[in-house]
């Protein structure tokens, strides 16, 4: 089932100048198409400007398209009747975290949203133990967020994202300014989430190994997917993702530059395990078994 | 020249119940044209300590020595130390006002007390310097891009003419290109003018790439400073202090396991391949791998071919 469904989707950024003429038109997304399946892991990378912030915001109606149809769990976009029902849908987690958090009280902050469209009390409550046990923030409850580290605060941000019941859940570089734990905190959960509770996951990002154990990655430029498949066939591309200005996981490139110097390794190597896996028996001295490695350092 | 530290404190809301330190006791020192990598996980004290090699905040015991002088003496110029030591904030783009680039960077020369001309010519050069391209010198600084805005940004810390650079996390939010194209200027910086760099990052393998010491903060402690290589052996150290190797680190370290006769230090693809390559070839390559009959002439072959080598 197809839970975001987009076809032949323009978007313009308008300037215009103090007497409301047009100043510029830059087209961030023209002629995209593409759709996400219910309970998928989905990653989009792209480089600055590619349009994958533009392309976040049309899933829960914050962009509306100039031509084209977005289509959320079955509900157009353009209906403003149904704009609440599908920012409930799809809920949307930013970059900075301090721009996100609203209450004194983590949560006060997580209970917002719900209360917000008139969840009676007791089920505010119970929603938001759950969304906070489930990003593992539940013994925060009663701290300021003021206190909690940047992934922590992110965590939050995703409680408040849990307590709309959203079947949909849209991250614009949410590890962007974490620290390397923070970032494994927020993955962490990401994944949880979508393994546990089903919940589609639409995950923005520059990290290429955030994007490693995602069910597929569609990749962004000038406006449109340019590639789409799963990490292994995407990250076997490694000359054309250079040439869109990413690059690849640091393991992959390594494999990728062996195989290149004449060592028969496989193409798309994702992890290290797998990498360990082909070059032991190409690096196993067959026979000798002295430390090579003592003398080869001197 | 040189920044020694010597005995640093910083104790933040010192005297009351909140007292708690920053750093503590932190000494050291770096030479002129060295490039740092300083890493730490969040609240181990990195900016604080940063903060302190220009003056912006006073230690509260031990001191900075810059080129020998104590620059928290006395009299000590700390404006012009400013333009001495540049210091790149986090998000720096977000500093940028004026109404074109160019005269963003010029207001750093201009407040030193650079003639007008002067000024012009030190931030012409800094963004040459910085790689942004000419056609936007006179653009709004934000009509630019997220990596041009950056690139602005350092170009006004540099029209300063600093012999010291330290940037807080300056690819933060940057794509893979922006990212790179980012810390090679820097690395370039730091090979054509000499200028020393302080480089504050999350990022492990950037660190591991560029600096020629990396120096690891912990609760406001000075833990390591050595050598990537050096310090990147204690792995499990650094997770425990909510960091990290890179990955090839642990690439390295898995192979090892595995008895695989790999130096488990390496920290950057380069240096990994070469050590993979190098002993692959050396045991015969091809010829050797998953084929038994091919083994003996292969293995000598690889190591006459090692032995030239070396």
């Amino acid at each position: 089932m197809k839970i975001i469904d987009a076809a032949h989707v323009f978007f313009d950024y308008v300037r215009r100048d103090e007497n409301d003429n047009i100043e510029e038109v830059s087209h961030a997304l023209s002629d995209l198409s593409l759709s996400i399946e219910k309970g998928s892991f989905v990653c989009v990378l792209g480089h600055n400007g590619s349009g994958k912030s533009t392309f976040a915001k049309l899933l829960n109606g914050l962009n509306i398209p100039r031509e084209g149809t977005v289509l959320v769990a079955g509900m157009d976009t353009r209906q403003e009747d149904k704009l609440l029902q599908i920012r409930e849908t799809a809920g949307m987690v930013f970059q900075n975290p301090d721009n996100q958090i609203i209450a004194n009280v983590v949560e006060e902050d997580v209970g917002f949203g719900p209360e917000n469209i008139g969840v009676p009390t007791e089920e505010i409550w119970r929603r938001v133990e759950a969304s906070l046990s489930a990003v593992g923030m539940l013994a925060y409850r009663l701290k300021s967020p003021n206190r909690l580290s940047g992934g922590q605060k992110q965590r939050v941000a995703i409680a408040g994202v849990m307590a709309m019941k959203p079947a949909c859940i849209v991250l614009d570089e949410p590890t962007a300014m974490l620290d390397p734990n923070g970032r494994k905190d927020v993955m962490r959960t990401v994944h949880e989430l979508n393994r546990r509770e089903g919940i589609t996951i639409v995950h923005i990002t520059h990290y290429m190994e955030e994007a490693v154990e995602a069910d597929r990655i569609i990749v962004m430029d000038q406006g449109r997917p340019v590639m789409d498949g799963t990490p292994r066939e995407i990250f076997s591309r490694v000359e054309e993702l250079k040439a869109l200005s990413l690059c690849v996981p640091q393991v992959t490139e390594l494999a990728y530059e062996l195989r290149k110097a004449g060592m028969p390794i496989s193409q798309g190597i994702l992890t290290r395990e797998e990498l360990v896996k082909e070059l032991c028996p190409l690096l196993r001295a067959s026979g000798h078994e002295g430390n090579t490695y003592a003398k080869r350092t001197r | 020249m040189s920044i020694r530290c010597e005995k640093l404190t910083h104790i933040y809301q010192q005297g009351t119940v909140m007292e708690s330190y920053a750093l503590r006791d932190i000494s050291f020192e770096i030479q002129d044209g060295e490039f740092i990598g300083l890493i730490g996980h969040t609240g181990s004290g990195k900016s604080t300590l940063i903060q302190h090699l220009n003056g912006l905040m006073r230690p509260s015991s031990g001191t900075v020595y810059f080129n020998g002088e104590d620059i928290f003496a006395q009299g000590y110029d700390l404006r012009k130390l400013r333009g001495q030591v540049g210091l790149v904030f986090q998000y720096p783009e977000y500093q940028l006002f004026e109404e074109t680039v160019l005269a963003d960077v010029k207001y750093g020369p201009k407040n030193m007390g650079l003639s007008e001309q002067e000024a012009e010519e030190r931030a012409r050069e800094a963004l040459e310097l910085s790689g942004l391209q000419p056609e936007f010198y006179a653009r709004s600084p934000f009509e630019l891009s997220g990596g041009q805005k950056r690139r602005a940004a350092i170009a006004g810390v540099l029209a300063m003419g600093p012999q010291v650079l330290i940037l807080d996390e300056p690819t933060a939010g940057l794509d893979p290109k922006g990212r790179d194209e980012l810390l090679e200027t820097v690395s370039d910086l730091h090979k054509r003018r000499h200028t020393t760099i302080i480089l504050v990052s999350h990022s492990m393998e950037d660190v591991a790439r560029y600096a020629d010491r990396i120096m690891v903060l912990n609760e406001g402690n000075l833990q390591y400073f050595d050598t990537p290589r050096r310090v990147f052996r204690y792995f499990r150290e650094l997770e425990k202090m909510g960091l990290s190797a890179p990955q090839i680190t642990y690439l390295m370290q898995e192979l090892r396991d595995e008895g695989i006769d790999v130096d488990p230090s390496i920290g950057t693809i380069e240096e990994a391949r070469e050590e993979i390559l190098s002993l692959y070839w050396s045991q015969g390559g091809p010829l050797a791998a998953g084929a038994d009959s091919g083994t003996e002439a292969g293995r000598g072959l690889g190591e006459s071919s090692a032995a030239t080598g070396k």
